[in-house]
């Protein structure tokens, strides 16, 4: 479904994106992992066009996604700010969403319900708290049933409750055929979500392997090789 | 493209900036025509807020409403539209609204005193000068990420083409009086877009104590008909390249 090969992106002289060869297919679940600056949130914004690298290829279904933009109808991205425009409605940025992608006969309103999206409708974005933002950014993440769905830090900031509700959606949507790629911090994500774990570190992929299914048989291995992996790159674990 | 029109139109429409900027102006061509009795001194003094004015208010509307929206301009480039799109959409619905609040603001009162035809050729200036300098905005708040930085570049580009510019060719001029000078002053007068369209306006009004240095030789040059339509190109130029260059960097922007 996606497919980059050797993309290169750099930020001054400190930080260079760097990828040789990476792909996702549909129906799982990746999970991108690393410290603060490892570059994940630059490679999943090179997906979404957002970031214009240097060099290399990215394609998605088999399109080059360079200067292009309608190959976006089938992603939807949920930020790690959720940056919305602080004068419009709730109702508005839907509406907006609505407008601008492809028409669709019907919608996925089950996350939007789920997290009491119809009871702010009439309120602008800039009264939203930072997590009910983020939790409106989940809702339209889901609300299209795209084929990849790109989520930066989904839970930080949500409630346990809403991050249970995510979770829940997240694994559903994956049955369904969809491809999530994800970025978190916290280690039991990892082996509650994904089917693969991609380690980064100075942007460059440092581990790329199957993540570990179930926290109560693997959970232990799992962690003891995240923290390894902090600790021998020299950035203390914080979660 | 009409959607994001559409969009950036209503969100400028609501910020209630534009109806400051159509009160402000109303007020300043309302008073300035009320007081003079002279229409050609009235005329003269409007003309003078035109050129002064609208440029200094096109960049920082334009440039403010840039880096308040980025969220906005974020948020549907993350959707399927394409970044030209959503350059011109912004760059059109600022131009737009700022020329319909000039429109309000300072031709219908023209228009209503009776000043005829002058009134038409001040909105041709006015419509020009918005064009121009919110390609500039734009150009420079792409290019500067930094909000102050940005907001600095452009009251010093303001302060270069509306005030400096003329002082600093006389200057040239008066040093190197030996030498013929005639080309080099009208390259000199095609290089800043508000004396240009200062000349344009002149041109045809035909007002000659206002014409500056750069106008004088320009005209000396051309002739008065000649002169207004190569001015007039020049304008286009300055209206086109600018926003051209903004585009182009705004599609190899990162976000």
């Amino acid at each position: 479904m996606i497919r980059i090969e050797n993309l290169e992106k750099s930020y001054g002289k400190s930080f260079t994106l760097n990828v040789d060869r990476l792909e996702f297919g549909k129906g799982s679940v990746v999970t991108l992992m690393g410290p603060n600056g490892s570059g994940k949130t630059t490679l999943l914004k090179s997906i979404l066009g957002l970031v214009i690298p240097e060099k290399g290829t990215i394609t998605v279904n088999g399109e080059n996604i360079s200067g292009q933009c309608k190959y976006r109808n089938s992603i939807c991205y949920m930020p790690q700010s959720s940056p919305y425009p602080p004068n419009l409605k709730v109702k508005e940025i839907i509406s907006i969403t609505k407008d601008i992608r492809k028409k669709q006969d019907n919608y996925d309103y089950e996350l939007f319900e789920l997290f009491g999206m119809p009871n702010i409708l009439e309120k602008r974005s800039g009264a939203l708290s930072q997590g009910t933002r983020q939790r409106l950014s989940a809702s339209l993440a889901f609300m299209f049933g795209s084929d990849i769905i790109v989520l930066d830090e989904p839970t930080a900031g949500l409630d346990p409750y809403s991050s249970g509700v995510l979770k829940t959606k997240i694994l559903k949507v994956k049955k369904e055929g969809k491809l999530i790629l994800l970025t978190t911090h916290i280690v039991n994500e990892v082996s509650e979500l994904s089917d693969r774990l991609v380690f980064m570190l100075d942007g460059r992929i440092k581990v790329d392997r199957e993540a570990f299914r179930s926290v109560n048989e693997n959970g232990k291995e799992f962690r003891e090789m995240v923290s390894k992996l902090f600790k021998e790159n020299g950035v203390a674990q914080n979660n | 493209m009409r959607k994001i029109i559409k969009y950036f139109f209503g969100d400028i429409i609501r910020s209630k900036w534009i109806i400051v900027y159509t009160v402000m102006l109303l007020v300043f061509s309302a008073g300035i025509i009320y007081f003079s009795r002279d229409e050609q001194k009235a005329l003269l003094s409007l003309l003078n807020i035109v050129m002064y004015l609208i440029p200094l208010l096109s960049m920082i509307f334009g440039s403010v409403y840039y880096y308040n929206s980025r969220e906005f301009i974020e948020m549907l480039l993350t959707q399927p539209v394409k970044r030209s799109s959503v350059f011109y959409g912004q760059y059109f619905s600022l131009a737009l609204t700022q020329m319909f609040g000039f429109i309000a603001g300072i031709v219908l009162p023209l228009l209503v005193f009776n000043f005829g035809l002058n009134s038409i050729f001040l909105m041709t200036a006015g419509t020009f000068l918005i064009f121009i300098f919110t390609g500039f905005a734009l150009l420079i708040s792409i290019l500067v990420n930094d909000k102050i930085k940005g907001i600095g570049i452009l009251i010093t580009v303001w302060l270069l083409f509306a005030v400096f510019y003329d002082g600093i060719v006389l200057f040239m001029f008066y040093y190197f009086a030996d030498y013929p000078l005639e080309k080099a002053t009208i390259i000199a007068s095609t290089l800043n877009p508000v004396d240009i369209t200062r000349t344009m306006m002149m041109l045809r009004l035909d007002i000659s104590a206002m014409f500056g240095y750069t106008g004088a030789s320009f005209k000396k040059y051309f002739g008065s008909k000649a002169g207004y339509y190569v001015s007039l190109f020049i304008l286009h130029m300055w209206m086109i390249i600018p926003a051209m260059i903004a585009r182009r960097k705004f599609n190899k922007k990162n976000f």
